[in-house]
């Protein structure tokens, strides 16, 4: 019996320090991880998507939650205007969650862009959809009241050969980025019209 | 006859060196030394969740009941390989992107399960620390020394950090990259070469 008691509170003990531990490192790194994931991941797309803009867009983010996430949203200015966004939303790909960067113009309602963040796609296969600039240039200049979907599913974008199950990913990530976008306008208008200034 | 603490040491360096004396912990020799700096930033992770899980598991041998020894080691070892993970993100992360997967699997490393049952759960702490410390050390060398010969072979260069960098063609202008060399196979065959070398000249 004696025995027993000892077992559990060692191990109840043990767990509880492990996870107090764990959730202070979590804290204490978080701020760091999203600048390094800022840096390395998101940057680059971000910077691909909104090229000519005439402020920095990761200087230039603001956050508003979602339901129970923290979205953030990064701002272009083009013309003098702040007229564009692009935030990250994730499609189940082949191998795991894909990533995707959509870049919104607010004035037109039309996609400026999107590119691939993160992956885990089979090298040369799905990998192509971050690797080839030709397949994520299909979403540019569509409005965001179409439903995006693969040719295969009666859609407009035509799939990397041999990697359908990707290219529906990234479509779905889209897709739910336009969604978000529209549930979304109003308060993202107000936003934007701050950074503006 | 007990060992002195360099003694314990120096074991892990050549004695029982994980991957190639004891042929331990394969899936990350195999799997992570395309490159001599992957290699060594996996060693390297290792070798911090090897120190720390051995210091606290011989810290905790007292109070660690027997029948669930092992249910303690995996609590601590997974909460090093946690702290890893989230620190390799927040200052290495180009790394952390190339390593992937292979830094949460450290916590299933049976070199990490086998030094806190086999060396911390019945020795001193100062003991586990220079026996974790050794083998960790050990094991970067052998990652290193494996990514080093594939990296060099199928990218006739070897470049770590940047900034550090050997090209093979200086030397023979004649040579062309062995691709084979980084892709899966050519783990094995030079894994099994290395450990044909090595016992030759073992004993």
């Amino acid at each position: 019996m004696n025995d027993m008691v000892k077992m559990v509170v060692v191990l109840t003990v043990l767990s509880s320090v492990a996870g107090g531990v764990l959730a202070a490192v979590n804290k204490g790194t978080a701020s760091q991880i999203e600048a390094q994931q800022l840096t390395f991941v998101k940057g680059p797309a971000i910077k691909a998507i909104l090229a000519g803009s005439s402020i920095d867009p990761i200087e230039n983010r603001f956050k508003i939650i979602d339901g129970d996430v923290e979205k953030s949203f990064f701002v272009g200015k083009f013309d003098g205007q702040a007229n564009t966004i692009a935030f990250e939303e994730f499609g189940k790909g082949f191998g795991g969650d894909i990533g995707v960067m959509v870049g919104i113009n607010i004035d037109s309602d039309k996609l400026v862009g999107a590119a691939v963040t993160v992956h885990t796609e089979t090298p040369g296969m799905g990998a192509r959809a971050k690797d080839d600039p030709g397949f994520v240039s299909q979403f540019i200049d569509l409005p965001v009241t179409d439903a995006v979907s693969v040719t295969k599913d009666g859609g407009q974008i035509n799939a990397i050969s041999g990697a359908t199950i990707t290219s529906r990913a990234v479509c779905d990530a889209v897709g739910k980025a336009l969604n978000s976008y529209k549930k979304m306008k109003s308060q993202l208008h107000e936003e934007i019209q701050k950074v503006g200034k | 006859m007990p060992k002195t603490l360099v003694q314990e040491f120096t074991k892990g360096l050549w004695e029982e060196l994980p991957p190639f004396r004891l042929v331990l912990g394969l899936c990350p020799v195999l799997g992570v030394t395309t490159s001599m700096e992957n290699g060594l930033g996996m060693g390297i992770a290792t070798t911090f969740v090897l120190f720390g899980s051995n210091i606290l598991v011989s810290m905790l041998r007292s109070i660690i009941p027997q029948k669930v020894r092992i249910a303690c080691f995996i609590i601590i070892i997974a909460s090093f390989v946690t702290i890893v993970e989230l620190l390799m993100q927040a200052y290495t992360y180009p790394l952390y992107l190339k390593l992937g997967v292979f830094i949460p699997l450290i916590v299933v490393n049976c070199i990490v399960l086998g030094r806190a049952e086999a060396f911390a759960y019945k020795n001193k702490v100062l003991y586990s620390m220079a026996d974790g410390l050794g083998i960790g050390i050990g094991y970067t060398l052998a990652l290193g020394a494996l990514g080093a010969i594939r990296e060099l072979l199928g990218n006739g260069s070897v470049t770590v950090w940047g900034d550090l960098s050997y090209n093979l063609s200086s030397a023979f202008p004649s040579f062309q990259p062995f691709s084979f060399m980084v892709q899966a196979p050519g783990a094995f065959i030079c894994l099994g070469l290395m450990l044909c070398f090595i016992n030759a000249i073992g004993d």
